[in-house]
């Protein structure tokens, strides 16, 4: 069998393999290279980074919840400036390709990030994380309201100049994903990370109070795949032109194939690598399995696949055959 | 930048015993030559409940006892108290069940170059990584008094071959039924004085961490302690077991207990700060 194209692109950005580190689930990238080799994956996206280093929250930070969990980190990190000087030159000299994931807590913080990342050679896109309070808006979450969302697109896309893509992750609490998703590639974003973690709570019954210091976390691992299939496949149906990078949840490369038969052009794995650091590894190998298996001879075949209508059923068995 | 988690390999490994302890469970685990990788104070993250099990997180154990002599190679002791969901499925596995693993994880005790007094102090299971560290020590020429203490007597953990590295073991339990009435962090203060001790090497409670650490403050004795926080990861990628850290400049960093420590310095531990909200405070 002639090896299938695993290859994707994400706006002008050409990866080898379909398979990125979720931001927050691969620190810096740096604990994750002693189990495989940074360059085998198609891409490391990093942990969001703000402009200032951050403490985070206090603990506790996490709570296990069936076939899933919850975490309250708060964005601890370096701050971009010791970032960009010592994690992106690491990640380039392993010969990753990088993602820089940005957040910020006003419009104009996710300028002042797009300004000193446009200023670093070697990044293969930007990743902007909308899912932060926003606080020149009473805390509301950017993601979740359309118009902040496409400011803050809007602003980064202006600061970069039209080079590097931008990839916007959305956050799935929201009323209306697809025309949040519209109003973010209208602004200048090229593609859209699907999804973020799903706001949730425990309560500690022995307390009787929630039993992260956040009070609320976000919830992450196959429990919430399901939600993220669904809103994968919502958002292509209605841009199938727009690269979608998928997570929720992804643990196998089953769960990697379906998120590609929603619609995204690639997936990335972040609570998986907590329980297995070569899960990555595992999920590419065994989604180019999948695909041969399935008589794509490539990854691009299999984008939106569960989309086809049934009036080009046999056209498509017929391509993918060949 | 060292490599982090150098030496650390996931793997399957065989399970050559199971025998309960108490309340505690001694699980004998063969890992081969990754035996000679294992220091005391490692630990190791243990994926729990089968393939299909909804819990996903792996379970993090102090290596109790490593040894590199078994008939197959290396084995590996964990003494497991089986309270939650995880471990009671892991004090389930009978011999020969199958178990995934990775290994060793984490900073080690540091043990001196030098015969010094050492103080060993743990707190209910807390103690079984204590007993390998005292025969590191023992045969480093290090004199190896001990320290126990729990709620109660079926919580210590204080095995017979354990003690052979140790020159004295006094017992606290906090109703009486073993040793002393009171509590393991009592005597300290007196101790350090009258046996002229060196460093303190400290597994149990955060609250007992604490303790110690505060009746050392003033004092010159060097404080190594293992410390527990709820961890997602194990190998430093999820940030959710942080500690507050006291910098050189007098500022704070939230340092990964499962990278940065379990071992860790005592002294520059902000036990104070656990728990709280410090965005205001950078």
């Amino acid at each position: 069998m002639s090896a299938i194209d695993f290859s994707t692109t994400i706006g002008n950005s050409w990866f080898p393999a379909p398979t990125f580190t979720a931001s927050g689930c691969a620190s810096s990238g740096r604990e994750l290279a002693q189990f495989f080799a940074l360059k085998d994956i198609g891409g490391v996206v990093t942990k969001s980074v703000m402009t200032k280093a951050r403490l985070g929250r206090p603990t506790p930070r996490m709570a296990e919840t069936p076939s899933g969990m919850l975490n309250s980190i708060g964005l601890q990190g370096p701050g971009i400036d010791a970032f960009l000087e010592k994690d992106v030159p690491y990640l380039l000299e392993q010969r990753a390709r990088v993602i820089v994931s940005i957040a910020g807590e006003t419009i104009e913080e996710y300028s002042t990030l797009a300004r000193k990342i446009r200023s670093v050679p070697g990044i293969s896109a930007v990743e902007v994380n909308i899912s932060c309070p926003n606080l020149e808006n009473r805390g509301l979450v950017f993601a979740c309201d359309p118009d902040a969302s496409r400011r803050v697109i809007d602003g980064v896309r202006r600061t970069l100049g039209g080079e590097l893509p931008i990839i916007a992750k959305l956050s799935p609490d929201v009323t209306d994903l697809v025309s949040i998703s519209r109003g973010v590639i209208d602004a200048g974003a090229d593609a859209l990370a699907l999804i973020n973690t799903v706001l949730g709570m425990v309560i500690d019954l022995d307390t009787g109070r929630p039993h992260l210091a956040g009070k609320t976390g976000g919830l992450s691992g196959p429990a919430i795949r399901p939600i993220a299939v669904r809103a994968i496949y919502q958002v292509h149906q209605a841009l199938p032109k727009i690269p979608i990078i998928g997570m929720g949840g992804v643990a196998t490369g089953k769960d990697a194939l379906e998120m590609i038969y929603a619609g995204a052009s690639g997936v990335a794995i972040g609570t998986a690598n907590f329980s297995n650091p070569t899960s990555i590894i595992s999920i590419q190998n065994e989604l180019k399995d999948l695909l041969s298996a399935k008589s794509f001879n490539s990854l691009r075949a299999a984008i939106g696949y569960a989309h086809r209508s049934d009036n080009n059923e046999n056209n498509e068995d017929d391509e993918n055959n060949g | 930048m060292p490599l982090i988690n150098k030496s650390a390999r996931a793997m399957i490994a065989g399970v050559v015993s199971n025998k309960r302890v108490g309340q505690y469970h001694q699980l004998l685990l063969n890992i081969g030559d990754l035996a000679e990788r294992c220091k005391p104070g490692n630990f190791v993250a243990i994926k729990v409940g089968g393939p299909d099990s909804k819990m996903i997180l792996r379970r993090a154990f102090a290596i109790s006892r490593i040894s590199t002599t078994g008939a197959t190679g290396g084995n590996m002791e964990l003494i497991i108290a089986p309270f939650g969901q995880g471990s009671s499925w892991l004090c389930s596995q009978e011999e020969g069940a199958q178990i995934d693993l990775i290994a060793p994880l984490g900073s080690a005790f540091g043990i001196p170059t030098e015969p010094v007094q050492v103080l060993l102090i743990g707190g209910g299971y807390g103690s079984a990584p204590l007993f390998g560290l005292a025969q590191v020590l023992y045969d480093r020429g290090c004199r190896v008094d001990m320290l126990l203490g729990a709620s109660t007597a079926s919580k210590i953990y204080a095995p017979m071959e354990g003690k052979r590295a140790v020159n004295s073991l006094r017992i606290y339990t906090e109703d009486g039924t073993m040793g002393q009435l009171g509590k393991v962090t009592d005597p300290i203060g007196e101790l350090i004085k009258d046996l002229n001790v060196g460093v303190i090497y400290s597994c149990g409670p955060m609250g007992m961490l604490s303790a110690i650490s505060s009746i050392l403050e003033g004092t010159d004795v060097i404080h190594q302690c293992s410390v527990e926080e709820s961890m997602a990861c194990g190998i430093g990628i999820c940030m959710t077991c942080v500690l507050p850290v006291h910098n050189p400049d007098g500022s704070i960093s939230m340092l990964r207990s499962c990278i940065d420590g379990p071992v860790m310095d005592g002294a520059t531990v902000a036990w104070s700060l656990v728990g709280k909200n410090l965005a205001a405070s950078k």
